[in-house]
């Protein structure tokens, strides 16, 4: 294998993992209340923010910021749940959804005004911008750590749906919200966590988004969100195993469009990334791994 | 109020009296910051009322407008700019086109064809997608149309964004457009057509088992809807005399929808009043971020006004109604 190709592929893991970590808070959110969450790309934002505030305060040990920033999602997303979210719970499916992308621009201007529209550089200590030869290719360290942590991440929360309480409660109100209620399960409550998980799973991805692409902005949430929203509809939305394969197919696929043509394509790069949904939209609106859902008059 | 109710005859003699005569006072004031203000505020009321038309009516959650806009305006300025500058401004710009110079009117015109052609395209692929889906395929267009913009900068000059574009956008001209796009609307909305929306909106099964073909009229109200918006993005750069390809985006998009959601989704009263107050409103807070230098306080402030709006009535100001006005 030439070292370019090796390079690729690592690329596309890397990327891949950072849109499967945001699409899976899009497809726990979607499988408990059929809603798409649009401020859950700000999270990624508040995420880089949080940990770029960490480095900076320069008061904690590397390794506790992950875990702070995991938090802190966790928290962000379980506010937007509570202030934006709860108060409609009920209304109509439309109703949910400009609220959620009003939660979305007021998140992005917020940040504008307290943290500015300039674009902060932000690097990870030299340890992660490491960088070593795998068969000839060159490549950084963080770009090996992003997928294990994916996978780690991935790992628990697989285990998370299939033994716990909450999970078994997540999986019961996905199938039948009515059924499941019934059997005491309390929604409100289960939504407040599957925000607050998607949250901190998010909020992570900002940090590794940081550390890989050394800049931060404000709106920097918005396009690696809906990206990860197209991720999550590649997969099937619904489907946490689908979330995950359409982060590294959509990761994978961008990286070869910029990879493989001439260079002066990779300027059409989101412009690809949007027709490929279109496409995906036609051949296959279920996603790979969803179920079609039966309208019923 | 009943007995305050115009019929729609008197209504529509209401608003020419009320547009011209708002157009007259603007121009007889001669301050070229109320003239803009005014044109732009009309626009924003015809891309509203169109929007009203594509969503409301038919219950599809299209964000497309901008990318139309952005569409209808690049296409338009082609033919408008002027002349002796086409070859330094836009080099990939074949002679033909490049010698051509054409009135705004007919400029826009074929921008709006163009950008109604695209609709029809697109449409024809994602109007059967359900909420969620269409709404982020057509954020997606936006995009797509953006990065478009960004990189045939042979036509576009691309991120530098064209200036000069000439100001040949007359208040009379937007004043004309905005009534004929509201009696447009207006007469589908009353119409068998109109009628026939509405019920795709409220149950699609139900209005396909009456025979209406939902996709057919789906794609009509997107395409008609691609179209005016357009239209409404060439008249754009010809007020402000400048266009890029971020000119309209994800905040406009989200500005219109928070119109029509205020004004109700379908009422064409609604969407004109809605207009207006953000309109005003989101100038007025504007002045107050130029003067205190803390940007982006407007958006928050509408998407925080829209969040608390929708708490206390989801249906929005009117729903489908349209006050003052009897229903024939």
């Amino acid at each position: 294998m030439s070292d370019y190709l090796i390079q690729q592929i690592v690329n596309g893991l890397s990327l891949g993992s950072l849109y499967a970590l945001v699409a899976i808070g899009f497809s726990l959110i979607y499988g408990v209340i059929r809603l798409v969450n649009f401020a859950h790309g700000d999270l990624l934002m508040i995420g880089a923010f949080m940990t770029f505030g960490l480095v900076a305060s320069d008061m904690v040990p590397w390794a506790v910021i992950p875990l702070l920033v995991l938090a802190g999602g966790f928290l962000a997303g379980g506010l937007i749940e509570r202030i934006a979210f709860r108060s409609i719970s009920g209304a109509p499916m439309i109703t949910g959804f400009i609220v959620t992308l009003s939660a979305s621009i007021a998140i992005q201007n917020l940040a504008l005004i307290l943290l500015g529209s300039q674009p902060r550089n932000f690097n990870f200590p030299e340890v992660f911008r490491m960088r070593f030869p795998i068969g000839g290719a060159d490549v950084a360290l963080i770009d090996l750590v992003i997928p294990a942590v994916t996978l780690l991440c991935a790992l628990a929360l697989t285990t998370f749906i299939r033994k716990t309480r909450a999970g078994i409660a997540i999986r019961a109100v996905a199938e039948n919200p009515f059924a499941a209620q019934l059997m005491g399960i309390s929604i409100g409550r289960l939504v407040f966590l599957v925000f607050a998980v998607g949250g901190a799973l998010a909020a992570l991805a900002g940090l590794f988004w940081s550390g890989k692409y050394g800049q931060i902005n404000p709106l920097m949430g918005f396009l690696p969100g809906l990206k990860a929203f197209l991720a999550t509809i590649i997969g099937g939305v619904g489907s946490l195993p689908g979330a995950i394969a359409g982060g590294y197919i959509l990761g994978f696929s961008e990286i070869a469009f910029v990879g493989f043509l001439p260079p002066e394509y990779s300027g059409y790069r989101d412009a690809f990334v949007f027709g490929l949904l279109i496409l995906i939209l036609l051949v296959r609106p279920q996603g790979l791994f969803g179920e079609v859902e039966q309208e019923r008059a | 109020m009943k007995n305050l109710a115009l019929s729609p005859l008197q209504a529509f003699l209401f608003l020419v009296v009320l547009v011209s005569g708002l157009i007259l006072a603007v121009i007889g004031s001669g301050n070229g910051y109320f003239q803009t203000f005014t044109a732009l505020t009309l626009i924003n009321v015809m891309l509203a009322v169109s929007l009203t038309m594509t969503n409301g009516f038919t219950g599809m959650f299209s964000l497309g407008h901008p990318a139309f806009m952005t569409m209808g305006a690049y296409v338009a300025i082609l033919f408008t700019y002027p002349v002796g500058r086409k070859g330094f401004a836009m080099p990939a710009l074949p002679e033909v086109i490049a010698q051509i110079h054409l009135p705004l009117p007919l400029a826009a015109t074929v921008g709006a064809l163009v950008a109604a052609f695209m609709g029809w395209l697109i449409g024809r692929l994602v109007v059967h997608l359900q909420t969620h889906y269409l709404a982020v395929a057509t954020l997606g267009l936006i995009i797509v149309v953006q990065t478009f913009a960004l990189n045939l900068d042979g036509f576009t000059r691309g991120g530098r964004g064209i200036t000069g574009v000439p100001r040949e956008a007359s208040l009379w001209l937007i004043g004309i457009c905005t009534v004929l796009i509201i009696v447009l609307c207006w007469r589908i909305k009353h119409a068998s057509l109109g009628r026939a929306m509405l019920a795709v909106r409220e149950n699609e099964m139900a209005a396909r088992c009456f025979g209406i073909d939902a996709f057919r009229l789906k794609l009509l109200a997107f395409t008609l809807g691609a179209g005016i918006a357009g239209f409404c993005g060439a008249l754009l750069p010809h007020v402000v005399s400048v266009m890029s390809p971020k000119s309209f985006g994800l905040i406009l998009a989200f500005n219109l929808i928070a119109i029509i959601v205020v004004g109700g989704q379908g009422s064409i009263v609604g969407a004109i009043l809605a207009a207006l107050f953000i309109s005003v409103g989101s100038e007025s807070l504007r002045m107050v971020e130029e003067s205190t230098g803390v940007y982006g306080v407007t958006q928050v402030i509408v998407a925080v006004a829209l969040i608390s709006f929708l708490l206390v009535r989801p249906k929005g100001l009117f729903g489908l109604k349209e006050p003052l006005i009897r229903s024939s």
